[in-house]
């Protein structure tokens, strides 16, 4: 292997020992970035003088004896709607193109002071609203698998990366699947967080009681590493809870015991490609030989769980989103014109069609006479989904399925049918609405060679137990080993 | 619910977004589609279930209220599309 494709963990006992430094970790990612990016686009900027700077920043760190962070020396990329000081922060979007943060994403400041090497911001749809990066107001990121197709999305940019080698680390956000769907068409591993288990201070918002910021990376180890660093209170996001931050990486390799594994009944049903589930089936009796038993559950509301996330979210986004008016930042029309003229133009001018019909459908739900008809109903639906959930991990521990129904897409192939992109959050998007803490893993490949994701939920705040679990699966396969040749 | 393209003009002007009128009647279909979509929500009955706004059983979050450091005027407009001394130059209100 090459040193762009070693694992994080790999590199940093290189460092510990004294064969490697930052600097040359850094400038191995940064050839192969100017080797693969113009095949695979993930980054909408990178700054090899800026990332070298911190990359021997911590080499001088090192050489000083000085204590070194969890994170020290690696090259972590961000999805580009995490705001850094002094670096764009776009959002893929017209609306952000010259927006400049004058302040750190907590997570940005905790990945800082982890000694870690902020290497570039990655390509998203626009505002993280998409499945496929090819809402990208810029261009859309390619799947290192296959280049014909799209590395799934939002944080398709982070996905690729990471599994194009580019970087070995990248943080995502997912509001409906957008860290474990690119994860899973990407083969990498993607984890979504408990709402309120990371601080959103710094995250553009699209859906604020559906965002969250997780890691992705190639394995395990690797993902907890980077949730111990970035999980924790922050006043500065009242969601943001209270809670004890586990050493998840000390625990990892703990099995289990008298696992109990739920299996949605309705994860398995019609839209599912025949391919992805042998291969979840496949995971399952892994899990079986090793003393784990398969519990049916239902979670009735499933069905439902799109349709009110597709309500929810474009209400939430049409309010967050109304402070793009071309007033204080972002951007200002040219025409000339009143105060409203003003608003709508640059509005207009600055989203991109699918923002546009997001906004419009939520500003439709949230209506005068429209409301309690579509917005209160689908909060309704919402509690239903989450007493589903509630009701299902009182008989296990954790539930299995895919994370997806299908692999990977062509390019271009969804881009006229916004509902059949839609489509493939249907696994994912019931644990945003719940709040639950989910997490994809490679488990294979169908026969075109593009990976499938098993995806594991847990109930809140169970995110030590969840990845433990994972581990059972990862320790025994090789799929996390694999690397595409770009 | 159909929405004709004079809704989708009327939701736009809401939305504070100027759409070209070529693309009214497109939009018009789509948001049709993706309503159609949701109303299933409607085969449900969610008599007497409140609504769940937010999955964390929070409630009010309180800090001190003492001054902290916060952003300098010029950090603060660094972003504007338009800058007069320490204000954002925007469009008359009143004519």
């Amino acid at each position: 292997m090459s040193l762009n494709e070693l694992s994080a963990s790999e590199l940093l006992s290189l460092q510990a020992s004294g064969q490697l430094t930052a600097v040359q970790i850094a400038d191995a990612f940064l050839t192969a970035c100017q080797q693969r990016e113009p095949k695979l686009r993930a980054f909408t900027s990178l700054d090899p003088d800026a990332i070298l700077q911190q990359a021997a920043a911590v080499d001088a760190k090192r050489r000083a004896g000085q204590p070194l962070g969890k994170l020290a020396g690696l090259p972590v990329a961000l999805k580009d709607v995490l705001c850094t000081k002094g670096v764009r922060t776009t959002c893929s979007s017209k609306m952000l193109a010259n927006f400049v943060p004058p302040y750190d994403a907590h997570v940005v400041e905790r990945l800082r002071a982890a000694d870690a090497v902020l290497f570039g911001k990655t390509n998203m749809d626009e505002f993280a609203m998409g499945s496929s990066t090819e809402n990208s107001a810029f261009f859309p990121t390619r799947n290192p698998w296959n280049t014909a197709y799209i590395p799934g999305g939002s944080s398709g940019g982070s996905a690729a990366a990471v599994a194009g080698c580019q970087v070995p680390l990248a943080l995502g956000t997912d509001t409906g699947g957008s860290i474990r769907q690119p994860a899973a068409l990407c083969g990498i591993a993607g984890l979504k967080p408990t709402y309120g288990r990371v601080s959103r201070y710094g995250l553009v918002a699209f859906a604020s009681s559906l965002d969250q910021i997780g890691p992705l990376a190639h394995n395990l180890t690797d993902l907890a590493r980077v949730l111990e660093v970035i999980s924790g209170h922050d006043r500065r996001d009242s969601t943001c809870v209270d809670q004890p931050v586990p050493e998840y990486t000390q625990t990892l390799n703990d099995p289990v015991p008298n696992l109990r594994i739920g299996v949605p009944r309705e994860f398995f049903g019609t839209g599912l490609d025949g391919e992805i589930e042998a291969s979840i089936r496949q995971a399952l009796k892994e899990y079986e030989k090793r003393g784990a038993t398969l519990v049916d559950v239902s979670l009735p509301h499933s069905k439902y769980a799109l349709a009110a996330y597709y309500i929810v979210a474009p209400a939430e986004a049409s309010s967050n989103l109304a402070r793009y008016d071309g007033m204080h930042f972002g951007h200002r029309t040219r025409q000339k014109g009143d105060l409203i003229a003003t608003y709508a133009r640059s509005r207009g001018e600055g989203f991109g069609q699918e923002v546009q019909r997001r906004i419009m459908i939520g500003t439709y739900v949230l209506s005068s006479g429209y409301k309690d008809a579509y917005y209160v109903k689908a909060l309704k639906v919402r509690r239903l989904v989450k007493q589903d959930y509630d009701a299902a991990f009182e008989q296990c521990d954790v539930l299995m399925g895919p994370t997806t129904p299908t692999a990977a897409f062509r390019v271009g192939e969804k881009t006229d049918d916004p509902l059949a992109m839609y489509l493939s959050d249907v696994y994912t998007v019931g644990s945003n609405l719940a709040g639950i803490p989910g997490l994809s893993i490679p488990c294979g490949f169908t026969s075109a060679g593009l990976p499938i994701g098993l995806q594991l939920l847990g109930p809140p705040f169970a995110e030590e137990k969840l990845l433990r679990i994972a581990r059972m699966y990862e320790a025994v396969t090789d799929w996390h080993t694999r690397r595409p040749t770009v | 619910m159909n929405l004709s393209v004079d809704d989708v003009r009327q939701v736009a002007h809401l939305a504070r977004l100027e759409l070209p009128a070529a693309e009214l009647a497109r939009l018009a279909d789509q948001l049709t589609q993706i309503l159609h979509y949701v109303e299933q929500l409607n085969e449900l009955d969610t008599a007497g279930i409140e609504p769940l706004a937010h999955p964390l059983p929070i409630a009010n979050v309180f800090r001190p209220d003492e001054p902290t450091p916060s952003l300098s005027p010029d950090a603060a407009l660094q972003n504007a599309p338009k800058r007069q001394g320490d204000y954002f130059a925007v469009p008359a209100v009143f004519d």
